[in-house]
């Protein structure tokens, strides 16, 4: 993959909660819906688990976009109300991200239940362009610049 | 115990009977109009006048009011009596000339002219009471009474005016002997919408349901609604039908119950509902009486429905012509996309009952015929012979003409071209979907719903019964739509998993908790609220949170919160995580880094 | 060792307040204790050195090094090299050294915003010809040359190899002296230790509150409330504690104030603020999307929050530099 400007391939790791949108992304991936082939997922149990330390860690390790999914609230959520937590931590995570400069559109959060498949490849696609228009983050050169 | 005569046969009373009604148990009619067994006798319209003999002396009396006296003779249709009944028929006719029971009566008794001519000749009303009692000592209403006296008596509401205290619960009407009552109904639409629906207040919601049990429908049911337009004073108004109840399976004070029960397993077999066809206004559903869903057809034909089980249209006619739909709001991309599945089968079913019962000419509009179970392509020949006419091509419109008859226009693919028939009822075979409170129940037992709506199963070819929740299992359409067979085949699986699940006597739980390390948790309790299973209590002495791996289903929320990074969630711990984000930007030629594993709380 | 058998000691000062170099002179009368113990060599804050004393130094040669500060110019990081090259043990001393503390919280800046600020744009400024320092300017002495500004702050770690760290702002006199009596008896911990504070626990564990389930309906600054006697946290106000190392007794909660997180994350944490952040919203007490996000909200600077000490040392390091990536 290069990262110059024009053939920019954008990294984008995704968040998938087991039970709702990774079962959507397996079914849009069986499916075989097209979908951009940038987003590696990480599969956790439910996007409660999902600690802003590895949305941080993604950027940090040179991702040009970050997206977390899970079941719809409420009461969609395999563990009844994981996802209320994840409602709770993301704006936090949102406002975090503004104040070290990483773009809004980089990081996107939401819920994508097990029946919409098509919901997942389209945030795929849009996405990807999303990430690919804001151009490399690159993170990992940043904490490396020699300027100074 | 009392023994009399009655027309010479010897008979037996029980203390407090009448005549009539022991005349009655022994199967000798005595003509009466307002005479009921649910109230206490009257002697109003004298019709049950008998003669009777009490030591030697004959009389003539009422025998609903007449006591059953040991050692009377009853007499019920010697020449005095029918010569009294004879006067009062005559009266009867000259008030009501033109009401069918007084002519038939007085038919019976000879009666050719009224002895007066008549007043009145809509008059209908005897003024037996029937109608005032019932409102009275039944329906506790008591709104009828009568008015005026001699010629001017009259029954009615007070003051012949509209009242309040009416419920319209039509009960005088029913009792009425002579058709004199009409209810008025202000909106008549309500009870006109339900033409196929149920028709009184108790009635079996599932025919042909083993045990076959009624209801009562309290919408509808005097005694319930009385109970609640008087906020509970009224406690006793009619109860009829446990008066009638041989066998007292009557409650009125039966509640809605919420039972709590702990169960180790759920079979969810909620199964679906219809969808409302109103969805595609061109098969004009709602538009005519004889536009009809499958449901509505088949409480039509059922032998316990309105009709009885005759095919008949509205206006209560035969059918000459009838086409059937299918496919309506299935397969359609307007409605649900998946197709019924047992719809096809059901509306041959329906096309052959049609043949069976009326002789009538059946038009199937069918885009392909799935007879796919044992047995179903042979009944689909069966009906090809049986004369059914099929025609392959969705129905595309229902137009109701002018006269009310319908016109079933549609595209015939094997002609290659727009067909149309004129038909007397139109059947619409539709679809099912789930029922539309599926959430609810999704929600608590954390189920999964697939793109159709339906609940999701665990895998789709390889574990059809099981649902991501460990213990709740599915059987029948909350999985899908599915036919009886297929149903009873997933129901008997979802039992037997529920039996090998309860036969063990202990579950396996997942091995993939949470676990706090004691040594780093330092009390904060940011955790313990966060649990949905309360699974994590703290421990008072210690000072530590501590997770119950029992009931902890390895969310991983508390790991994600836990300020002291003193929470792993097993098999998802921060490490490996973290491990799995830098694998991915980890480029392929670089040797693998030994992965730092700090400390992995046990 | 000197030949007296005293500790041969360094204390440099390098980008912080100078409340490490107090909280030395905190030690009260140890302070004569410390003077018996070992031989200052180099100790600019308090005595005449100057640079060229220590390059004159053989390698080696200073046994400890008590180094506080973070990066924040070019001096600062060559004296980190300098005193690295010239100590046996170099010790990150105090926040800033440890994690980049308060002056760290310039990294949400960059060099010329900072100038900017400071140069052409504060009230009492007057500087028309928009003059910055410049790293080198010719004198009619000569060429002069001063350290250059760093667009971002580092701590020492990230600049050098660090024997030990020892946390705090400052570090507490009790820790310094336990740290000071651990070189002397030569019972050093494992390298990279973090010394002088606890090496499981969080703040929490120090602190005199007990805490309830956490249920949070609003945040509040601690201006905005008049506390409880009770935790801090589960009244709303964001205590940096639960995320926090312990080791300074619970010092600010002790006196009603929450804990800001100068000891930094705890033992097993990755990213102190990602920890507390993660702490704080997941007990929002909310549970509609609408709610979540009206609550959270009014925490209006999660950075300065969440990273107050810790920006430099976090996963991010900084705000994402304009023109770089």
């Amino acid at each position: 993959m290069s990262d110059n400007g024009n053939g920019f391939e954008p990294r984008i790791v995704g968040f998938l909660c087991n039970w709702c949108t990774y079962t959507a992304a397996d079914t849009a991936g069986v499916s075989r819906m097209k979908q951009t082939a940038n987003v590696d997922i990480i599969r956790v149990m439910c996007s409660g688990r999902v600690d802003p330390t590895f949305i941080l860690k993604a950027f940090v390790e040179g991702a040009d976009g970050v997206i977390v999914s899970g079941c719809h609230p409420p009461g969609d959520c395999h563990y009844s109300t994981g996802n209320f937590k994840t409602f709770r931590r993301m704006p936090m995570v949102e406002a975090l991200l503004e104040q070290y400069g990483i773009e809004k559109g980089r990081f996107h959060w939401g819920w994508i239940s097990g029946a919409e498949a098509p919901k997942w490849a389209r945030l795929v696609n849009e996405f990807t362009e999303q990430v690919r228009d804001l151009g490399p983050l690159d993170w990992k050169r940043q904490l490396q610049s020699k300027e100074d | 115990m009392a023994t009399l005569t009655i027309n010479g046969l010897e008979v037996h009373a029980e203390e407090e009977q009448t005549v009539l009604e022991v005349a009655r148990e022994n199967g000798i009619e005595i003509p009466t109009l307002c005479y009921h067994p649910l109230l206490e006798p009257h002697g109003a319209c004298r019709l049950c006048t008998v003669e009777i003999i009490r030591r030697g002396w004959p009389r003539l009396e009422t025998a609903c009011t007449y006591p059953a006296w040991d050692g009377i003779e009853v007499r019920t249709d010697s020449p005095p009596v029918r010569e009294a009944r004879k006067v009062i028929l005559g009266l009867f006719l000259a008030r009501c000339p033109e009401a069918p029971i007084i002519q038939e009566l007085a038919r019976e008794y000879g009666v050719t002219e009224p002895p007066f001519p008549p007043e009145d000749p809509d008059q209908k009303c005897i003024l037996c009471g029937l109608c005032v009692r019932t409102c009275h000592d039944l329906v506790k209403a008591e709104v009828l009474n009568f008015s005026q006296r001699g010629i001017d008596r009259q029954v009615g509401p007070p003051f012949l005016e509209k009242t309040r205290q009416c419920i319209g619960c039509g009960a005088c009407r029913i009792v009425c002997p002579t058709g004199a009552i009409e209810i008025a109904l202000e909106d008549a639409a309500v009870y006109g919408a339900k033409p196929l629906g149920p028709t009184g207040a108790v009635w079996v919601p599932s025919m042909q349901a083993v045990p076959l049990i009624p209801m009562i429908d309290t919408d509808s049911c005097i005694h319930f609604r009385q109970l609640d337009r008087s906020e509970g004073r009224i406690t006793d108004a009619c109860q009829a039908c446990q008066m009638l109840c041989e066998a007292e399976a009557i409650d009125f004070d039966q509640q809605d119950e919420i039972l709590e029960l702990d169960v180790g397993a759920i079979v969810v077999a909620t199964g679906f509902e219809m969808w409302d066809p109103h969805g595609l206004p061109q098969y004009s559903y709602g538009k005519s009486p004889n536009i009809i869903t499958g449901m509505e057809f088949e409480r039509l034909s059922n032998s316990g429905g309105i009709t009885g089980g005759d095919i008949l249209t509205a206006e209560g006619e035969v059918p000459d012509r009838v086409a059937i739909i299918h496919c309506v709001g299935s397969r359609d991309h307007n409605a649900h996309v998946y197709c019924s599945r047992f719809c096809c089968m059901y509306s041959l079913k329906q096309a052959h009952l049609v043949r069976e019962k009326t002789g009538a000419e059946v038009y199937e509009f069918y885009m392909d015929m799935r007879t796919f179970g044992k047995g179903y392509e042979e009944f689909y020949e069966r009906l090809q012979e049986e004369g059914v006419t099929f025609i392959r091509g969705r129905g595309a419109e229902v137009e109701v003409l002018k006269d009310g008859q319908l016109r079933v226009k549609g595209d015939d693919a094997d002609l290659g071209r727009l067909v149309q028939a004129d038909v007397d009822m139109v059947i619409l075979s539709t679809a099912i979907q789930a029922p539309h409170d599926a959430d609810q129940i999704g929600s608590m037992l954390g189920l999964g719903r697939s793109e159709d709506g339906f609940y999701a199963e665990a895998h789709p070819k390889l574990r059809p019964v099981e649902t991501n929740t460990e213990g709740v299992f599915l059987a029948g359409n909350a999985q899908g739509p599915k036919d009886v067979p297929d149903t009873v085949g997933q129901a008997g699986a979802a039992a037997s998993m529920t039996l090998a699940l309860l036969d063990k006597g202990e579950v396996t739980i997942s091995p993939q908790v949470a676990v706090v390390d004691e040594e780093l948790c330092s009390a904060c309790k940011t955790c313990i609220p966060l649990c949905p299973y309360e699974a994590i209590s703290f421990m008072d002495e210690e000072e530590v949170a501590r997770v119950n791996e029992a009931l902890c289903k390895g969310c991983g929320t508390c790991a994600a919160a836990c300020p002291a990074g003193a929470i792993a969630a097993r098999h998802f711990t921060t490490e490996q995580l973290l491990a799995q984000i830098e694998g991915l930007f980890r480029l392929p030629e670089e040797e693998p880094e030994e992965v730092e594993v700090e400390r992995v709380p046990s | 060792m000197a030949d007296n058998g005293k500790l041969k000691l360094g204390l440099y000062w390098a980008a912080s307040c100078g409340g490490c170099e107090i909280a030395i002179v905190e030690l009260r009368e140890k302070i004569l204790d410390l003077d018996a113990a070992a031989d200052i060599l180099f100790w600019p804050c308090a005595m005449d050195f100057k640079y060229k004393d220590v390059e004159a130094m053989p390698d080696g040669h200073i046994d400890v090094c008590l180094f506080n500060g973070a990066i924040r110019s070019s001096e600062n990081e060559e004296m980190a090299h300098l005193l690295r090259q010239k100590s046996q043990v170099l010790v990150a001393f105090g926040s800033c050294a440890h994690e980049g503390c308060i002056p760290g919280l310039g990294n949400l800046f960059d060099r010329q915003s900072i100038f900017d600020r400071v140069y052409l744009e504060t009230p009492s400024t007057d500087n028309p010809d928009s003059i910055f320092p410049q790293t080198s300017y010719q004198m009619p002495e000569g060429e002069v040359h001063i350290p250059s500004f760093y667009n971002t702050v580092k701590t020492l770690g990230q600049v050098e190899d660090v024997d030990y760290f020892v946390p705090g702002c400052p570090p507490q006199a009790p820790q310094i002296w336990a740290v000071i009596g651990a070189i002397l008896s030569g019972e050093l911990p494992e390298k990279g230790s973090v010394v002088g504070a606890s090496a499981t626990k969080t703040v929490c564990d120090e602190c005199k509150y007990d805490r309830e389930e956490k249920r949070v309906t609003k945040f509040y600054r601690p201006h905005e409330i008049i506390a409880e006697d009770r935790c801090l946290f589960d009244q709303g106000i964001i205590c940096s504690g639960p995320a926090t190392r312990a080791g300074c007794e619970a010092r600010c909660t002790s006196v009603g104030m929450p804990c800001r997180g100068c000891y930094g994350p705890g033992p097993n944490v990755v990213d102190q603020g990602a920890a507390l952040l993660s702490a704080v919203a997941s007990v929002v007490d909310a549970d509609t999307e609408e709610e979540a996000a009206r609550i959270v909200g009014d925490v209006l600077d999660p950075v300065g929050t969440f990273y107050r000490f810790g920006l430099p040392a976090s996963m991010l390091h900084r705000k994402k530099l304009e023109g770089v990536g």
